[in-house]
């Protein structure tokens, strides 16, 4: 009996709204936590700047190839006409910087610094967001499982996670990039180097990850509305995806933001150790190990990838904490 | 079982005396204490140590004590969201104490729960759709209509808009939120919904709301309850029988009237006089018959021996510490654990000497010097 009249006082409560809204002013709707999260977001000056970076040099480097035709631009070109054999310098001042080489040349083949910077960017950023979504898939599995179901399997993936990170992560990287011969995996040359690089960064990082997701899967599993899908009949694999995944996507994505400068400082470190992407290819860590070599005479060679590297690192941090403080805004 | 006969003739003012629609035999919960690198179980929180009580079709069981006493372990044992260590629970004459969780799924049906805290109840990332529509998604049903004229329905059944339906918790108050979690675990049309703590995290004036509401839910869907609370006006107002619980037994079992008009157990009269009473003219006398309990409640992990109450109790004597009282019953359908019960026969008259370091009469709390209490 109380069904019905129940359902006319909630129209009726609900016709409120309908006058507003027919006063010309705005209608009340309910806005989503996403939404809610992104007013947020764009408030941090730092974080939508850092964001338009990151934007502007995932664009470049996905339509490096594009961009590289379209100016001219040839990293692998020689200018040797630039270059003072007797110096072993660029021409001219700022390190051979001119209309046609807006950054200048390289001091030993006269090859243009912005091709390169452009060409070194897909590289970089190829290795870094690859090793990050190994990383993320490993930990977030072993992470939630570890994290939900306790136990000794718990203690099984936390030793390993110890394990992991008690690893010497350069010592390995180097005996195993130098092993790896053509041919593994059916590669050869970049593509071998690139998936080699994916893999040791991304197989020896997960563990920052899978941490962070065992902690918050274990808070959440006291929760009560876990305990009311159990209550509904829910089984382990159901409560994982469809109670616990939508709590965890801000945390995941917050860290793995926050990974991929990390990654892309690993792998400039190992191109500049010489493990990593092998020339001529570009790339902003083999640029450094070349400009190391040479600081005496040319300096300025040393800035170019210096601040590629330093300004994208920077715009991904940034966008990152903005990430955390608009979608978990209690971690702060 | 011919117990369990004579008993049921006794209850005539019981409202269907039929077969229970839950029943428990000396339920048992111990949570294990694990220590040292090899785990070793080195002693046991005994949160529910052995209780029995049945709940008939279409009434309210009230279950009472302070916090720890593990009633809320009891609710989570007869919904089976935990395993229980001993003892034996029959829902509707079948036995669920071991189901597996597959087992227990199309049951889950007919057991319902509603939860505390209506804040971590609902998944902040789901709508209210969502939540509310979970239960038939869950289940594998497909009700008349469809799930989201189904949910609609139940929203407006709990006095929610049903325009809201695309909406997410945050956007609700604590009353609201509860009554979406009251819609989620009447979904399925259940038999039996146990709730625990269903008001405590709300305003006082949204708690009578709520408790009207499921008052009149069930007399509209013939639902059976079984609500776990601390609060005693909560419980007189709902309950048709209550179960007063310390340290994991319980010490007291009657209907509402006798029991809040003549408590047995000390305890439970300790409970009563607790109760604030609003009225500042009736409260200094109020006062003056205030019990207070001394110390704490003991550690449920070496509960006392006998009886677990003889350390608090102005009454203990020393078969109290010695034997264990059974749950009896002394008036028709009011059972009570105790010794030395208040408003009837003395079991153990014979044993007159109080316990020794025991709280006597001084536990009586001395009225206040501004008031003397009224002759």
């Amino acid at each position: 009996m109380t069904a019905p009249i129940e359902t006319t006082s909630a129209s009726a409560e609900a016709q409120p709204e309908a006058v507003l809204a027919g006063a010309g002013r705005s209608q009340i709707e309910g806005r989503s936590l996403g939404q809610i999260a992104w007013t947020r977001f764009k408030r941090d000056k730092a974080a939508v700047a850092g964001g338009i970076v990151v934007v502007c040099l995932v664009l470049m480097a996905a339509l490096a190839k594009p961009i590289q035709a379209v100016f001219d631009l040839d990293p692998n070109k020689f200018n040797q006409d630039l270059v003072d054999p007797a110096l072993q310098a660029p021409k001219g001042p700022w390190g051979g910087m001119s209309w046609e080489h807006p950054l200048g040349v390289d001091p030993g083949f006269g090859r243009d610094l912005l091709a390169r910077v452009i060409e070194g960017s897909w590289v970089s950023l190829l290795v870094a967001v690859g090793a990050t979504l190994v990383s993320v898939l490993i930990g977030v599995i072993l992470g939630v499982v570890a994290g939900y179901y306790g136990g000794w399997v718990d203690s099984v993936v936390s030793r390993l996670m110890d394990t992991f990170l008690a690893f010497p992560l350069l010592l390995f990287a180097i005996s195993l990039s130098a092993s790896v011969q053509d041919g593994f995996w059916g590669l050869t040359g970049l593509p071998l180097r690139i998936a080699v690089l994916i893999f040791v960064i991304g197989f020896f990082a997960w563990p920052y990850i899978g941490r962070i997701v065992r902690a918050q899967t274990m808070s959440l599993r006291e929760r009560e509305f876990v305990e009311a899908s159990r209550s509904l009949g829910a089984r382990g694999p159901f409560i994982i995806f469809r109670e616990l995944m939508p709590n965890l996507v801000a945390p995941i994505l917050v860290y793995a933001t926050l990974l991929i400068p990390t990654n892309i400082l690993f792998e400039a470190a190992l191109s500049f150790l010489g493990v990593g992407i092998a020339p001529p290819q570009a790339s902003w860590g083999g640029m450094l190990t070349d400009a190391a070599d040479r600081y005496e005479a040319d300096l300025q060679y040393m800035f170019v990838p210096g601040l590629a590297i330093f300004i994208t690192v920077l715009a991904f941090n940034l966008l990152g904490d903005g990430l955390r403080d608009a979608l978990d805004p209690r971690s702060k | 079982m011919s117990d369990d006969a004579t008993d049921l003739t006794k209850r005539t003012d019981a409202p269907a005396t039929t077969e229970p629609l839950l029943k428990v035999e000396g339920l048992v919960k111990h949570f294990p204490i694990k220590k040292g690198v090899l785990q070793r179980t080195v002693g046991a929180v005994q949160a529910v140590d052995g209780i029995s009580f049945d709940v008939r079709q279409g009434e309210t069981l009230g279950v009472v004590g302070e916090s720890g006493c593990g009633k809320s372990t009891m609710g989570r044992l007869i919904t089976r969201l935990l395993e229980p260590t001993g003892g034996r629970i029959e829902f509707e004459g079948k036995d669920i104490t071991h189901l597996s969780v597959g087992e227990m799924r199309p049951l889950r049906k007919d057991v319902q729960m509603i939860f505390q805290d209506p804040y971590s109840s609902l998944n902040p990332r789901h709508t209210i759709g969502t939540i509310v529509g979970a239960p038939f998604r869950l289940q594998g049903v497909t009700p008349e209509g469809g799930v989201k004229k189904s949910v609609q329905d139940l929203l407006s059944l709990v006095g929610l808009n049903p325009e809201h339906y695309n909406r997410y918790p945050h956007e609700f108050s604590g009353g609201q939120r509860q009554r979406i979690g009251i819609a989620r675990a009447l979904a399925l049309k259940p038999r039996l919904v146990v709730a625990d703590e269903p008001v405590s995290a709300l305003d006082v004036s949204i708690q009578a709301q709520v408790v009207n509401l499921l008052d009149d839910l069930q007399d509209e869907l013939g639902l059976t309850y079984v609500i776990i609370a601390h609060d005693l006006s909560v419980i007189r107002h709902v309950s048709d029988r209550i179960a007063v619980m310390y340290l994991g037994k319980i010490v007291e079992l009657a209907d509402r009237q006798p029991l809040y008009e003549r408590p047995m157990h000390p305890y439970t009269k300790a409970l009563l006089s607790a109760v604030p009473v609003p009225d500042p003219r009736r409260r200094q006398s109020a006062r003056a018959s205030r019990i207070l309990l001394r110390g704490d409640v003991p550690s449920p992990i070496s509960p006392p021996s006998g009886c677990r109450f003889h350390t608090r109790c102005w009454k203990a004597t020393a078969v109290c510490k010695s034997t264990e009282p059974p749950l009896v019953e002394l008036a028709p359908s009011h059972r009570v654990a105790c010794h030395h019960p208040e408003n009837a026969p003395d079991q153990v008259p014979t044993d007159t000497e109080p316990l020794a370091g025991t709280p006597a009469e001084d536990a009586r709390e001395v009225p206040a010097a501004d008031g003397a209490p009224p002759g």
